[in-house]
Protein backbone atom coordinates (compact mmCIF):
# COMPACT_ATOMS: atom_id res chain seq x y z
CA UNK A 1 0.00 0.00 0.00
CA UNK A 2 1.79 3.61 -1.32
CA UNK A 3 0.73 6.32 0.81
CA UNK A 4 -0.94 8.87 -0.70
CA UNK A 5 -0.44 11.77 1.55
CA UNK A 6 2.81 11.52 3.01
CA UNK A 7 3.69 13.74 5.87
CA UNK A 8 7.67 13.66 7.30
CA UNK A 9 8.98 15.23 10.41
CA UNK A 10 6.25 17.66 10.33
CA UNK A 11 7.34 20.92 12.66
CA UNK A 12 5.48 23.89 12.97
CA UNK A 13 6.45 25.91 15.25
CA UNK A 14 4.45 29.94 16.19
CA UNK A 15 7.80 32.03 17.30
CA UNK A 16 9.01 29.87 20.34
CA UNK A 17 6.13 27.57 20.65
CA UNK A 18 6.14 24.58 19.35
CA UNK A 19 2.58 24.25 17.92
CA UNK A 20 2.86 20.36 16.06
CA UNK A 21 6.45 18.30 16.27
CA UNK A 22 8.06 15.37 14.47
CA UNK A 23 4.95 14.28 12.86
CA UNK A 24 5.30 11.56 10.41
CA UNK A 25 1.71 10.19 9.10
CA UNK A 26 1.25 7.97 6.13
CA UNK A 27 -2.81 8.36 4.19
CA UNK A 28 -3.80 5.94 1.86
CA UNK A 29 -5.88 6.76 -1.27
CA UNK A 30 -9.54 6.32 0.01
CA UNK A 31 -8.58 6.02 3.78
CA UNK A 32 -11.24 7.90 5.94
CA UNK A 33 -9.04 9.49 8.92
CA UNK A 34 -10.73 11.08 11.84
CA UNK A 35 -8.12 13.49 13.72
CA UNK A 36 -9.19 13.89 17.86
CA UNK A 37 -7.81 15.31 20.70
CA UNK A 38 -8.18 18.28 22.96
CA UNK A 39 -8.50 21.66 21.99
CA UNK A 40 -5.59 22.90 21.00
CA UNK A 41 -3.39 20.01 20.47
CA UNK A 42 -2.21 20.85 16.97
CA UNK A 43 -5.20 19.23 14.98
CA UNK A 44 -6.25 22.00 12.97
CA UNK A 45 -2.96 23.40 12.22
CA UNK A 46 -1.75 19.15 11.03
CA UNK A 47 -4.71 19.46 8.34
CA UNK A 48 -4.12 22.99 7.49
CA UNK A 49 -0.50 22.13 6.51
CA UNK A 50 -1.63 20.03 4.19
CA UNK A 51 -3.16 22.59 1.50
CA UNK A 52 -0.68 25.19 3.20
CA UNK A 53 -2.70 27.49 4.84
CA UNK A 54 0.32 27.03 6.93
CA UNK A 55 3.76 26.83 6.34
CA UNK A 56 5.84 24.79 8.17
CA UNK A 57 9.67 24.36 9.13
CA UNK A 58 11.55 23.49 5.81
CA UNK A 59 13.25 20.19 7.20
CA UNK A 60 9.18 18.93 7.29
CA UNK A 61 8.08 17.47 4.07
CA UNK A 62 4.37 16.60 3.11
CA UNK A 63 3.66 15.06 -0.54
CA UNK A 64 0.31 14.94 -1.73
CA UNK A 65 0.19 12.44 -4.76
CA UNK A 66 3.83 12.42 -5.25
CA UNK A 67 3.75 16.51 -5.28
CA UNK A 68 5.43 18.14 -2.60
CA UNK A 69 3.85 21.02 -0.58
CA UNK A 70 5.59 23.80 -0.91
CA UNK A 71 5.45 27.80 -1.74
CA UNK A 72 5.48 28.33 -5.84
CA UNK A 73 4.01 26.47 -9.15
CA UNK A 74 3.09 23.08 -7.62
CA UNK A 75 0.97 24.90 -4.81
CA UNK A 76 -2.12 25.44 -6.90
CA UNK A 77 -2.04 22.00 -8.07
CA UNK A 78 -1.83 20.64 -4.29
CA UNK A 79 -4.51 22.78 -3.95
CA UNK A 80 -6.96 21.77 -6.83
CA UNK A 81 -6.41 17.77 -5.91
CA UNK A 82 -7.11 19.01 -1.76
CA UNK A 83 -10.72 19.83 -0.53
CA UNK A 84 -11.30 21.71 2.41
CA UNK A 85 -14.35 22.34 4.40
CA UNK A 86 -14.43 24.85 7.51
CA UNK A 87 -15.73 25.04 10.97
CA UNK A 88 -17.40 28.51 10.06
CA UNK A 89 -18.50 27.33 6.44
CA UNK A 90 -16.53 30.50 4.94
CA UNK A 91 -19.04 30.96 1.83
CA UNK A 92 -18.70 34.03 -0.14
CA UNK A 93 -21.78 36.22 0.99
CA UNK A 94 -21.64 38.11 -1.79
CA UNK A 95 -22.41 35.65 -4.08
CA UNK A 96 -25.46 33.39 -4.67
CA UNK A 97 -25.30 29.83 -3.54
CA UNK A 98 -24.93 28.13 -7.41
CA UNK A 99 -21.75 30.86 -7.87
CA UNK A 100 -20.07 29.68 -4.76
CA UNK A 101 -19.97 26.82 -6.20
CA UNK A 102 -18.97 27.61 -9.88
CA UNK A 103 -16.28 29.68 -9.41
CA UNK A 104 -13.54 27.79 -8.32
CA UNK A 105 -13.97 25.53 -11.29
CA UNK A 106 -14.92 28.64 -13.41
CA UNK A 107 -11.47 30.09 -12.17
CA UNK A 108 -8.84 27.34 -11.46
CA UNK A 109 -10.37 24.72 -13.97
CA UNK A 110 -11.22 26.67 -17.14
CA UNK A 111 -14.56 25.40 -17.09
CA UNK A 112 -17.49 27.00 -19.37
CA UNK A 113 -20.75 28.66 -17.66
CA UNK A 114 -22.62 26.03 -18.60
CA UNK A 115 -20.66 22.92 -17.37
CA UNK A 116 -20.03 24.55 -14.50
CA UNK A 117 -23.26 25.72 -13.80
CA UNK A 118 -24.71 21.91 -14.38
CA UNK A 119 -22.26 20.17 -12.05
CA UNK A 120 -22.91 23.19 -9.49
CA UNK A 121 -26.59 21.79 -9.73
CA UNK A 122 -25.80 18.22 -9.61
CA UNK A 123 -23.75 18.67 -6.54
CA UNK A 124 -26.47 20.59 -4.91
CA UNK A 125 -28.60 18.12 -5.34
CA UNK A 126 -26.00 15.50 -4.14
CA UNK A 127 -26.10 17.29 -0.96
CA UNK A 128 -29.99 17.95 -1.02
CA UNK A 129 -30.28 21.69 -1.14
CA UNK A 130 -30.56 21.52 -4.91
CA UNK A 131 -33.95 24.16 -4.39
CA UNK A 132 -31.53 26.94 -2.55
CA UNK A 133 -29.30 27.67 -5.65
CA UNK A 134 -30.07 31.25 -6.45
CA UNK A 135 -29.71 32.35 -2.62
CA UNK A 136 -27.67 33.74 -0.64
CA UNK A 137 -25.78 32.19 1.80
CA UNK A 138 -27.00 34.36 4.58
CA UNK A 139 -30.58 32.70 3.52
CA UNK A 140 -29.68 29.69 4.73
CA UNK A 141 -29.24 27.76 7.93
CA UNK A 142 -26.24 26.51 9.18
CA UNK A 143 -26.50 22.82 8.28
CA UNK A 144 -27.49 24.14 4.74
CA UNK A 145 -24.74 26.15 4.59
CA UNK A 146 -22.16 24.10 5.45
CA UNK A 147 -23.67 21.31 2.97
CA UNK A 148 -23.06 23.99 0.11
CA UNK A 149 -19.59 24.50 1.56
CA UNK A 150 -18.82 20.47 0.83
CA UNK A 151 -20.40 20.60 -2.40
CA UNK A 152 -18.54 23.99 -2.97
CA UNK A 153 -14.95 21.66 -2.22
CA UNK A 154 -16.44 18.39 -4.31
CA UNK A 155 -16.90 21.02 -7.17
CA UNK A 156 -13.21 20.86 -7.69
CA UNK A 157 -13.18 17.27 -7.78
CA UNK A 158 -10.53 16.64 -5.14
CA UNK A 159 -8.80 13.40 -4.57
CA UNK A 160 -8.94 14.57 -0.49
CA UNK A 161 -11.09 16.31 1.59
CA UNK A 162 -9.98 17.83 4.89
CA UNK A 163 -12.80 19.06 7.16
CA UNK A 164 -12.39 21.21 10.39
CA UNK A 165 -15.24 20.86 12.82
CA UNK A 166 -17.41 20.96 10.19
CA UNK A 167 -20.54 20.53 12.91
CA UNK A 168 -18.90 22.74 15.73
CA UNK A 169 -20.22 25.56 14.28
CA UNK A 170 -23.86 24.00 14.07
CA UNK A 171 -27.15 24.04 16.68
CA UNK A 172 -27.27 20.51 17.46
CA UNK A 173 -30.12 19.81 14.94
CA UNK A 174 -28.86 20.34 12.09
CA UNK A 175 -25.36 18.21 12.96
CA UNK A 176 -26.96 15.29 11.47
CA UNK A 177 -27.64 16.31 8.43
CA UNK A 178 -23.93 17.21 7.37
CA UNK A 179 -22.76 13.69 8.96
CA UNK A 180 -25.00 12.09 6.51
CA UNK A 181 -23.02 14.22 4.01
CA UNK A 182 -20.21 13.42 5.04
CA UNK A 183 -20.80 9.66 5.59
CA UNK A 184 -22.42 9.19 2.12
CA UNK A 185 -18.77 11.39 0.80
CA UNK A 186 -16.75 8.19 2.66
CA UNK A 187 -18.06 5.54 0.44
CA UNK A 188 -17.24 7.17 -2.76
CA UNK A 189 -13.15 6.33 -3.03
CA UNK A 190 -12.53 10.18 -1.60
CA UNK A 191 -9.55 10.55 0.94
CA UNK A 192 -10.93 11.93 3.70
CA UNK A 193 -9.18 13.70 7.23
CA UNK A 194 -11.88 14.75 9.53
CA UNK A 195 -11.33 17.03 12.55
CA UNK A 196 -14.12 16.30 14.73
CA UNK A 197 -15.44 15.88 18.08
CA UNK A 198 -18.35 13.76 17.16
CA UNK A 199 -16.77 10.66 18.62
CA UNK A 200 -19.71 8.27 16.96
CA UNK A 201 -19.21 9.66 13.56
CA UNK A 202 -15.24 8.77 13.97
CA UNK A 203 -16.25 5.23 15.37
CA UNK A 204 -18.80 4.81 12.76
CA UNK A 205 -16.62 5.95 9.36
CA UNK A 206 -13.45 6.29 10.36
CA UNK A 207 -10.53 3.40 8.98
CA UNK A 208 -8.33 4.63 11.42
CA UNK A 209 -8.54 7.21 13.98
CA UNK A 210 -5.99 9.40 15.19
CA UNK A 211 -5.51 11.16 18.77
CA UNK A 212 -3.37 13.79 19.24
CA UNK A 213 -1.93 15.77 21.97
CA UNK A 214 0.22 18.71 22.81
CA UNK A 215 1.00 18.96 19.00
CA UNK A 216 2.20 15.29 18.88
CA UNK A 217 0.44 12.37 17.41
CA UNK A 218 -0.23 10.40 20.71
CA UNK A 219 -2.13 7.31 19.11
CA UNK A 220 -3.79 6.07 16.22
CA UNK A 221 -5.77 3.09 15.45
CA UNK A 222 -8.51 1.53 14.32
CA UNK A 223 -11.52 3.31 15.49
CA UNK A 224 -12.21 0.02 17.41
CA UNK A 225 -8.72 -0.07 19.44
CA UNK A 226 -8.85 3.60 20.01
CA UNK A 227 -12.43 3.67 21.76
CA UNK A 228 -12.81 0.41 23.75
CA UNK A 229 -9.03 -0.30 24.12
CA UNK A 230 -6.85 2.41 23.81
CA UNK A 231 -3.17 2.29 25.05
CA UNK A 232 -1.94 5.31 26.17
CA UNK A 233 -3.31 7.09 29.33
CA UNK A 234 -3.79 10.02 27.95
CA UNK A 235 -6.26 8.58 25.21
CA UNK A 236 -8.04 6.90 27.49
CA UNK A 237 -8.65 10.18 29.76
CA UNK A 238 -9.57 12.39 27.03
CA UNK A 239 -12.16 9.78 25.77
CA UNK A 240 -13.16 9.33 29.20
CA UNK A 241 -14.07 12.79 29.50
CA UNK A 242 -15.64 13.70 26.20
CA UNK A 243 -17.76 10.52 26.49
CA UNK A 244 -18.74 10.93 30.09
CA UNK A 245 -19.60 14.74 30.17
CA UNK B 1 -33.31 96.17 -1.55
CA UNK B 2 -30.20 97.68 -0.83
CA UNK B 3 -28.72 94.23 0.19
CA UNK B 4 -30.44 92.24 -2.60
CA UNK B 5 -29.01 94.49 -5.15
CA UNK B 6 -25.87 94.08 -3.18
CA UNK B 7 -25.33 90.27 -2.74
CA UNK B 8 -28.04 88.56 -4.87
CA UNK B 9 -27.91 91.36 -7.77
CA UNK B 10 -30.20 89.45 -10.20
CA UNK B 11 -28.85 91.30 -13.59
CA UNK B 12 -25.69 91.01 -12.40
CA UNK B 13 -25.85 87.26 -11.91
CA UNK B 14 -27.33 86.84 -15.30
CA UNK B 15 -24.98 88.66 -17.07
CA UNK B 16 -21.89 86.71 -15.40
CA UNK B 17 -23.68 83.42 -15.38
CA UNK B 18 -21.48 81.61 -17.99
CA UNK B 19 -18.52 82.75 -16.68
CA UNK B 20 -19.21 80.65 -13.20
CA UNK B 21 -20.15 78.26 -15.48
CA UNK B 22 -17.04 77.91 -17.66
CA UNK B 23 -15.58 77.94 -13.77
CA UNK B 24 -17.72 75.12 -12.93
CA UNK B 25 -16.59 73.46 -15.92
CA UNK B 26 -13.17 73.69 -15.10
CA UNK B 27 -13.92 72.68 -11.19
CA UNK B 28 -15.47 69.49 -12.29
CA UNK B 29 -12.96 68.37 -14.69
CA UNK B 30 -9.83 69.40 -12.18
CA UNK B 31 -12.03 66.94 -9.27
CA UNK B 32 -12.86 64.52 -11.85
CA UNK B 33 -9.69 63.72 -12.74
CA UNK B 34 -7.95 63.63 -9.54
CA UNK B 35 -10.53 61.70 -7.95
CA UNK B 36 -10.30 58.96 -10.46
CA UNK B 37 -6.55 59.28 -10.74
CA UNK B 38 -6.83 59.10 -6.82
CA UNK B 39 -8.97 55.85 -6.62
CA UNK B 40 -6.09 54.47 -8.86
CA UNK B 41 -3.09 55.31 -6.62
CA UNK B 42 -4.93 54.73 -3.44
CA UNK B 43 -5.89 51.64 -4.54
CA UNK B 44 -2.18 50.08 -5.97
CA UNK B 45 -0.74 51.76 -2.35
CA UNK B 46 -3.04 49.70 -0.25
CA UNK B 47 -2.52 46.61 -2.10
CA UNK B 48 1.31 47.35 -1.79
CA UNK B 49 0.67 48.55 2.27
CA UNK B 50 -1.29 45.37 3.08
CA UNK B 51 0.52 42.37 0.68
CA UNK B 52 4.17 44.02 -0.83
CA UNK B 53 7.49 43.06 0.65
CA UNK B 54 8.97 44.89 3.90
CA UNK B 55 10.68 47.84 2.39
CA UNK B 56 7.87 48.45 -0.06
CA UNK B 57 5.70 48.03 2.70
CA UNK B 58 7.58 51.06 4.69
CA UNK B 59 7.33 53.50 1.44
CA UNK B 60 3.57 52.99 1.20
CA UNK B 61 3.07 54.06 4.93
CA UNK B 62 6.01 57.20 4.62
CA UNK B 63 4.28 58.16 1.33
CA UNK B 64 0.63 57.85 2.98
CA UNK B 65 1.48 59.56 6.31
CA UNK B 66 3.46 62.25 4.24
CA UNK B 67 0.64 63.35 1.86
CA UNK B 68 -2.05 62.94 4.49
CA UNK B 69 -0.05 65.30 7.17
CA UNK B 70 0.64 68.22 4.29
CA UNK B 71 -1.59 70.92 4.01
CA UNK B 72 -2.80 70.79 0.33
CA UNK B 73 -2.21 74.42 0.15
CA UNK B 74 1.41 73.81 0.73
CA UNK B 75 1.78 71.26 -1.52
CA UNK B 76 -0.22 73.33 -4.37
CA UNK B 77 2.03 76.00 -4.20
CA UNK B 78 5.09 73.85 -3.29
CA UNK B 79 4.40 71.93 -6.84
CA UNK B 80 3.18 75.20 -9.11
CA UNK B 81 5.66 77.80 -7.73
CA UNK B 82 8.96 75.60 -6.02
CA UNK B 83 9.25 72.85 -8.84
CA UNK B 84 9.65 75.24 -11.55
CA UNK B 85 13.61 75.86 -10.05
CA UNK B 86 14.32 71.94 -10.38
CA UNK B 87 13.14 72.52 -13.45
CA UNK B 88 10.12 70.76 -13.56
CA UNK B 89 7.34 73.41 -14.79
CA UNK B 90 3.64 72.09 -14.67
CA UNK B 91 0.05 74.12 -16.09
CA UNK B 92 -2.06 75.32 -13.22
CA UNK B 93 -4.38 72.28 -14.37
CA UNK B 94 -1.65 69.87 -13.98
CA UNK B 95 -0.51 71.02 -10.72
CA UNK B 96 -3.98 71.30 -9.08
CA UNK B 97 -4.34 68.13 -10.16
CA UNK B 98 -1.25 66.33 -9.25
CA UNK B 99 -1.41 68.09 -5.56
CA UNK B 100 -5.49 67.07 -5.75
CA UNK B 101 -4.21 63.12 -6.41
CA UNK B 102 -1.20 62.84 -4.62
CA UNK B 103 -3.49 63.98 -1.04
CA UNK B 104 -6.76 61.84 -2.57
CA UNK B 105 -4.37 58.98 -3.28
CA UNK B 106 -3.09 58.55 0.48
CA UNK B 107 -6.45 58.98 2.09
CA UNK B 108 -8.13 56.79 -0.34
CA UNK B 109 -5.35 54.22 0.05
CA UNK B 110 -6.31 54.05 3.96
CA UNK B 111 -9.58 53.74 2.73
CA UNK B 112 -8.84 50.87 0.86
CA UNK B 113 -6.79 49.26 3.34
CA UNK B 114 -9.85 49.62 6.30
CA UNK B 115 -11.73 48.10 3.90
CA UNK B 116 -10.06 44.69 2.84
CA UNK B 117 -8.89 44.42 6.28
CA UNK B 118 -12.64 44.22 7.26
CA UNK B 119 -12.80 41.12 5.09
CA UNK B 120 -12.43 37.92 7.53
CA UNK B 121 -9.77 35.79 7.04
CA UNK B 122 -12.23 33.24 6.30
CA UNK B 123 -12.53 34.28 2.92
CA UNK B 124 -9.20 34.50 2.57
CA UNK B 125 -8.52 30.85 3.21
CA UNK B 126 -11.34 29.62 1.57
CA UNK B 127 -10.56 31.24 -1.53
CA UNK B 128 -6.64 29.82 -1.26
CA UNK B 129 -8.25 26.28 -0.22
CA UNK B 130 -9.97 26.47 -3.62
CA UNK B 131 -6.58 27.01 -5.52
CA UNK B 132 -7.51 30.82 -6.47
CA UNK B 133 -4.91 32.70 -7.98
CA UNK B 134 -3.88 36.19 -5.64
CA UNK B 135 -5.85 37.82 -8.37
CA UNK B 136 -8.43 35.93 -8.56
CA UNK B 137 -9.09 36.05 -5.21
CA UNK B 138 -8.75 39.69 -5.00
CA UNK B 139 -11.26 40.26 -8.15
CA UNK B 140 -13.91 37.67 -7.33
CA UNK B 141 -13.95 37.86 -3.11
CA UNK B 142 -12.19 40.40 -1.65
CA UNK B 143 -12.59 43.51 -3.57
CA UNK B 144 -16.29 43.01 -4.16
CA UNK B 145 -17.48 42.83 -0.73
CA UNK B 146 -14.60 45.64 0.09
CA UNK B 147 -16.25 48.03 -2.11
CA UNK B 148 -19.24 47.71 -0.58
CA UNK B 149 -17.66 48.92 2.55
CA UNK B 150 -15.68 51.76 1.34
CA UNK B 151 -18.54 53.12 -0.61
CA UNK B 152 -19.47 55.70 2.25
CA UNK B 153 -15.81 56.68 3.23
CA UNK B 154 -15.24 57.36 -0.52
CA UNK B 155 -17.73 59.51 -1.21
CA UNK B 156 -16.91 61.56 1.57
CA UNK B 157 -13.47 61.58 0.11
CA UNK B 158 -14.64 62.87 -3.28
CA UNK B 159 -16.99 65.59 -1.43
CA UNK B 160 -13.36 66.90 -0.31
CA UNK B 161 -11.72 66.63 -3.23
CA UNK B 162 -14.44 68.95 -4.85
CA UNK B 163 -14.75 71.09 -2.22
CA UNK B 164 -10.65 71.67 -2.56
CA UNK B 165 -10.44 71.94 -5.62
CA UNK B 166 -11.18 75.95 -5.03
CA UNK B 167 -7.35 76.07 -4.08
CA UNK B 168 -6.87 75.70 -7.53
CA UNK B 169 -7.52 79.19 -7.79
CA UNK B 170 -4.37 80.51 -5.97
CA UNK B 171 -1.90 78.80 -9.13
CA UNK B 172 -4.21 81.31 -11.25
CA UNK B 173 -6.69 78.09 -12.53
CA UNK B 174 -10.25 79.85 -14.03
CA UNK B 175 -12.07 77.30 -11.86
CA UNK B 176 -15.64 78.23 -10.10
CA UNK B 177 -14.00 80.52 -7.20
CA UNK B 178 -11.84 82.54 -9.29
CA UNK B 179 -14.13 82.78 -12.24
CA UNK B 180 -16.22 84.25 -9.47
CA UNK B 181 -13.79 86.74 -7.82
CA UNK B 182 -12.97 88.14 -11.29
CA UNK B 183 -16.53 88.30 -12.17
CA UNK B 184 -16.92 90.18 -8.83
CA UNK B 185 -14.28 92.41 -9.78
CA UNK B 186 -15.76 93.33 -13.18
CA UNK B 187 -18.67 93.99 -11.95
CA UNK B 188 -17.94 95.49 -8.89
CA UNK B 189 -20.22 93.65 -7.23
CA UNK B 190 -20.08 90.35 -4.93
CA UNK B 191 -23.24 88.76 -6.41
CA UNK B 192 -21.29 86.13 -8.97
CA UNK B 193 -19.36 85.11 -5.26
CA UNK B 194 -22.77 84.30 -3.74
CA UNK B 195 -23.88 82.56 -7.22
CA UNK B 196 -20.58 80.59 -6.81
CA UNK B 197 -21.05 79.75 -3.31
CA UNK B 198 -25.09 78.53 -4.37
CA UNK B 199 -23.76 76.57 -7.33
CA UNK B 200 -20.65 74.60 -4.62
CA UNK B 201 -23.69 73.51 -2.40
CA UNK B 202 -26.25 73.07 -5.23
CA UNK B 203 -23.38 70.80 -6.36
CA UNK B 204 -22.03 68.92 -3.34
CA UNK B 205 -25.12 69.03 -0.78
CA UNK B 206 -26.83 66.24 -2.96
CA UNK B 207 -23.19 63.93 -2.52
CA UNK B 208 -23.26 65.08 1.40
CA UNK B 209 -26.68 63.88 1.61
CA UNK B 210 -25.98 60.36 -0.11
CA UNK B 211 -23.25 59.66 2.47
CA UNK B 212 -25.46 60.59 5.35
CA UNK B 213 -28.39 57.70 4.03
CA UNK B 214 -25.21 55.12 3.47
CA UNK B 215 -24.28 55.78 7.40
CA UNK B 216 -28.10 55.50 8.10
CA UNK B 217 -28.18 52.31 6.12
CA UNK B 218 -25.08 50.80 7.30
CA UNK B 219 -26.02 51.83 10.90
CA UNK B 220 -29.11 50.24 10.66
CA UNK B 221 -27.49 46.65 9.71
CA UNK B 222 -25.19 46.73 11.91
CA UNK B 223 -27.91 47.13 14.86
CA UNK B 224 -30.20 44.13 13.20
N1 LIG C 1 -1.73 32.04 14.59
C1 LIG C 1 -1.30 31.48 15.73
N2 LIG C 1 -0.39 32.12 16.50
C2 LIG C 1 0.06 31.59 17.65
N3 LIG C 1 -0.34 30.39 18.13
C3 LIG C 1 -1.25 29.71 17.42
C4 LIG C 1 -1.77 30.21 16.19
N4 LIG C 1 -2.66 29.31 15.68
C5 LIG C 1 -2.67 28.30 16.58
N5 LIG C 1 -1.83 28.52 17.61
C6 LIG C 1 -1.59 27.64 18.75
O1 LIG C 1 -1.22 26.37 18.26
C7 LIG C 1 -1.81 25.35 19.03
C8 LIG C 1 -2.57 24.38 18.14
O2 LIG C 1 -3.68 25.08 17.60
P1 LIG C 1 -4.77 24.32 16.72
O3 LIG C 1 -4.09 23.55 15.68
O4 LIG C 1 -5.74 25.35 16.30
O5 LIG C 1 -5.43 23.35 17.78
P2 LIG C 1 -6.76 22.50 17.66
O6 LIG C 1 -7.28 22.62 16.30
O7 LIG C 1 -6.34 21.10 18.03
O8 LIG C 1 -7.69 23.07 18.69
C9 LIG C 1 -2.69 26.02 20.08
O9 LIG C 1 -2.00 26.03 21.30
C10 LIG C 1 -2.86 27.42 19.55
O10 LIG C 1 -2.96 28.32 20.62
MG1 LIG D 1 -9.07 23.48 15.66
Amino acid sequence: MSSFIEIRNLNKHYGAFAALTDIDLDIAEGEVVCVIGPSGSGKSTLIRCINLLESFSKESTILVDKIPVEPGKHLAQVRAEVGMVFQSFNLFPHMTVLRNIMLAPLRVRGLSEAKAEKKARELLDRVGIGEQAEKYPGQLSGGQQQRVAIARALAMEPRVLLFDEPTSALDPEMVGEVLDVMRDLAGTGVTMIVVTHEMGFARQVADRVIFMNGGKIVETGKPEVIFDAPKEPRTRDFLSAVLNH
Amino acid sequence: MDLLDTFFNVPILIRTFPMLMSGLWITIQIGATSIIAGLVLGLFLSLIRLYAAKPLVFIARIYIDIFRSIPLLVLLIVVYYALPFVGIRLSPFFSAVVALTLVSGAYTAEIFRAGIEAIPSGQFEASRALGLSYRHMMVDVVLPQAVKIVIPPLTNNCINVMKDTALASVVAMPDLLKQATQAQALAANPSPLIGAALIYLAFLWPLVALVSRFERHMGQRGAR
